[in-house]
């Protein structure tokens, strides 16, 4: 996404008036992304899911880890915003466009893909017209459509200087939103009363510190790209509040994971769950441990809070590694929570050709990796284009500054 | 030896068939007069269920899963993603190392979580308890498949071929068993009962729940029986003697 080469600053300024380097092929990259995921939507569509991985156990394969991540970070990526709007934080406001932008994009590129993994996706315009209000999958629908609703007029208030006076009610409304919104999404799997996975009045918050985190790591990844490409660099103080507030969102995830895993290693029926995830399934139990506790866990934590990495570059590692772990994360806890054998028989060890009483096997296909990454490839789309048609970055004035002393 | 009277054998022979002839429709009007009518709603005063006896159900015997397939023009499942409609489970008690077999197909609760989950509302149950999926509104996201505690559902994964015409399916649609609703509307029993008894096993019992004089009524109010994952409160119409 940055241009190693156009890194010495000052250059021109920035989008509004000329297109900045490199728009077109970057354009173009993202374009090709998105195509491949169309035609591996395509191609599950002649073919049907036995194209994928999933089967009749694991019906919720890579596609929904991809879209979930996409849509929680959706959420995330407001806080900027929210910080700017609700909270009156002056360093924030000129970034809410942005963090508006980013929230449109990210939560985009999570429902194309969990549309094109339907198994009709062609049928979406059932989805919206039969509405059963004991769903909470349909009130999410209401919730994802609302929240492009509001944060996109949101947006438009912090562009047109006239409707300045509506940005901080919206902004309040927004905010209120994407909380409901992400109490919403994690509960699509806490309201799944038989799975031991799942079940948990846990979820709910622990999908909304998900969220800040992985919305805060998206949002100091791109806005460090965006200066970069822009010739722009951000403020160091700003990056440091942000890096902090990574920091204090990603040990909340990690508390809350470990409530979730203490209540249910608490309860003897979930004792042989917890040991599949934590001990011995595999990739599961590796993917927790390596992938959450020690990349996305452990060492973001070192990295944000030790004085020696308070730089560039250890923040953009950090961020990096929040959103691998949350793959992990995400992993673990979508494959994983299918995985395991429901106990249909409790006190009885059962066997059939349907593999009950056995652990679910799952690989996923290509076609399946090619759509999760377009909807990523959707969601950089929408914020590239966004950022060269209307003033969604920083103002150069604003972000330009001087070269920020914790740069390196 | 008399020469065999060849006009007796006739007469005899006649009299039957008129006899066939004369008590066919009859028989026919008593299973019409027992059918839902058509364009009737499903009464909300039946509760059909099943009572498997597992000390009937045979270890290694597949009539009912086979039966289920038949009917339903479902192919033999070879793979990981064929749809089982209905399934045998072996059982083995972990305390007592006592072991049971048992047919396991969609529960048909009355507080069904795959009714509860599906945005749609292609998922649904009628008023005499048979819990169906509408081909027609399902969009294959297969939030059902998540909430079911039975996985008793699945996904029709690839294009579908030999279909009944009872049974529509399509690709990238959520079935499962519908207690053979076409025959149950016309007063027959499931498909897999009828080879279970067929067998000689009477493993599986069709009935009104809600009729006291039901066979299934009868057995259920004398011998104890159970309903799966019971602790979840799904109030299951298909109940499970000897586990």
């Amino acid at each position: 996404m940055a241009e190693p080469g156009s890194l010495p600053s000052p250059l021109p300024s920035p989008a509004p008036e000329g297109a900045p380097r490199g728009f077109w092929p970057l354009a173009a990259a993202g374009g090709l992304v998105v195509a491949l995921a169309l035609a591996a939507a395509h191609y599950l569509e002649i073919h049907g899911h036995v194209a994928t991985g999933m089967g009749n156990e694991v019906v919720w394969g890579l596609p929904h880890v991809f879209a979930i991540f996409l849509i929680v970070a959706a959420s995330g990526a407001l806080n900027v915003a929210s910080v700017g709007s609700v909270f009156g934080e002056a360093a924030y406001k000129p970034r809410a466009p942005l963090s508006a932008l980013l929230a449109l994009a990210l939560l985009m590129g999570g429902l194309v893909v969990l549309v094109l993994d339907l198994g009709r996706p062609e049928r979406l315009v059932v989805a919206a017209t039969h509405y059963n209000f004991r769903s909470i999958f349909a009130w999410n629908m209401i919730l994802y459509n609302g929240f492009i609703a509001i944060v996109a007029v949101y947006a438009w208030t912090n562009l047109e200087r006239r409707l300045l006076p509506l940005s901080k009610p919206l902004g309040l409304a927004a905010f209120v939103w994407r909380i409901v919104l992400t109490t919403g999404t994690g509960s699509i799997f806490g309201f799944l009363v038989a799975r031991p996975g799942y079940a948990s009045g846990v979820i709910a918050p622990l999908f909304i510190a998900m969220s800040l985190a992985w919305g805060t790591a998206v949002f100091l990844l791109v806005q460090e790209a965006l200066g970069r490409w822009h010739g722009t660099s951000v403020p160091a103080a700003f990056r440091d509040r942000l890096r902090r507030l990574l920091g204090v969102f990603v040990a909340a995830v990690a508390y809350l994971t470990a409530v979730y895993h203490a209540t249910n290693l608490y309860w003897a029926k979930q004792a042989a769950f917890e040991r599949f995830i934590l001990v011995d399934g595999a990739p599961y139990a590796f993917l927790f441990w390596a992938g959450y506790a020690l990349v996305g866990t452990a060492v973001p934590l070192v990295i944000l809070f030790h004085p020696r990495f308070g730089g560039v570059r250890g923040t953009m590692v950090a961020a990096c590694a929040v959103i691998v772990g949350a793959f992990a994360q995400l992993y673990v806890f979508i494959i994983g929570g299918q995985a395991f054998p429901l106990e249909i028989f409790p006190g009885y060890a059962a066997t059939s050709n349907f593999r009950d009483g056995a652990v679910a096997p799952y690989s996923p296909t290509l076609a399946e990796v090619l759509l999760g990454l377009g909807g990523v490839g959707l969601a950089y789309l929408i914020a590239l284009v966004g950022v060269r048609l209307f003033e969604f970055a920083p103002p150069a004035a604003e972000a330009a500054g001087k070269p920020a002393p914790g740069a390196d | 030896m008399n020469p065999v009277d060849t006009g007796r054998r006739k007469f005899l022979g006649a009299t039957a068939a008129a006899a066939g002839v004369a008590l066919a429709p009859g028989v026919l009007l008593y299973e019409i007069a027992a059918a839902r009518p058509p364009g009737l709603e499903a009464s909300r005063s039946v509760r059909w269920g099943m009572l498997v006896d597992t000390t009937r159900c045979a270890s290694g015997c597949t009539a009912c899963v086979d039966a289920c397939n038949r009917e339903h023009g479902l192919p033999a499942p070879t793979r990981p993603t064929d749809a089982q409609w209905i399934r045998k489970v072996e059982l083995k008690d972990l305390r007592s190392g006592a072991v049971h077999s048992a047919p396991v197909m969609c529960q048909h609760c009355a507080e069904p979580p795959c009714v509860d989950v599906c945005p749609t509302g292609a998922s649904f149950k009628r008023a005499d308890g048979i819990v169906l999926v509408d081909r027609h509104t399902c969009i294959g996201c297969r939030y059902c498949m998540m909430a079911c505690p039975y996985k008793a559902r699945s996904f029709v994964h690839e294009p579908t071929a030999g279909q009944k015409t009872d049974t529509p399916r399509g690709k990238g649609c959520v079935e499962s068993c519908n207690l053979c609703v076409h025959r149950v509307d016309k007063g027959g029993t499931p498909a897999c009962v009828e080879s279970c008894a067929a067998a000689g096993h009477q493993a599986i019992v069709f009935g009104d729940l809600n009729d006291p004089s039901s066979e299934i009524s009868r057995r259920v109010q004398a011998v104890a029986t159970t309903q799966l994952r019971a602790d979840l409160r799904t109030d299951n119409g298909v109940r499970y003697a000897g586990l």
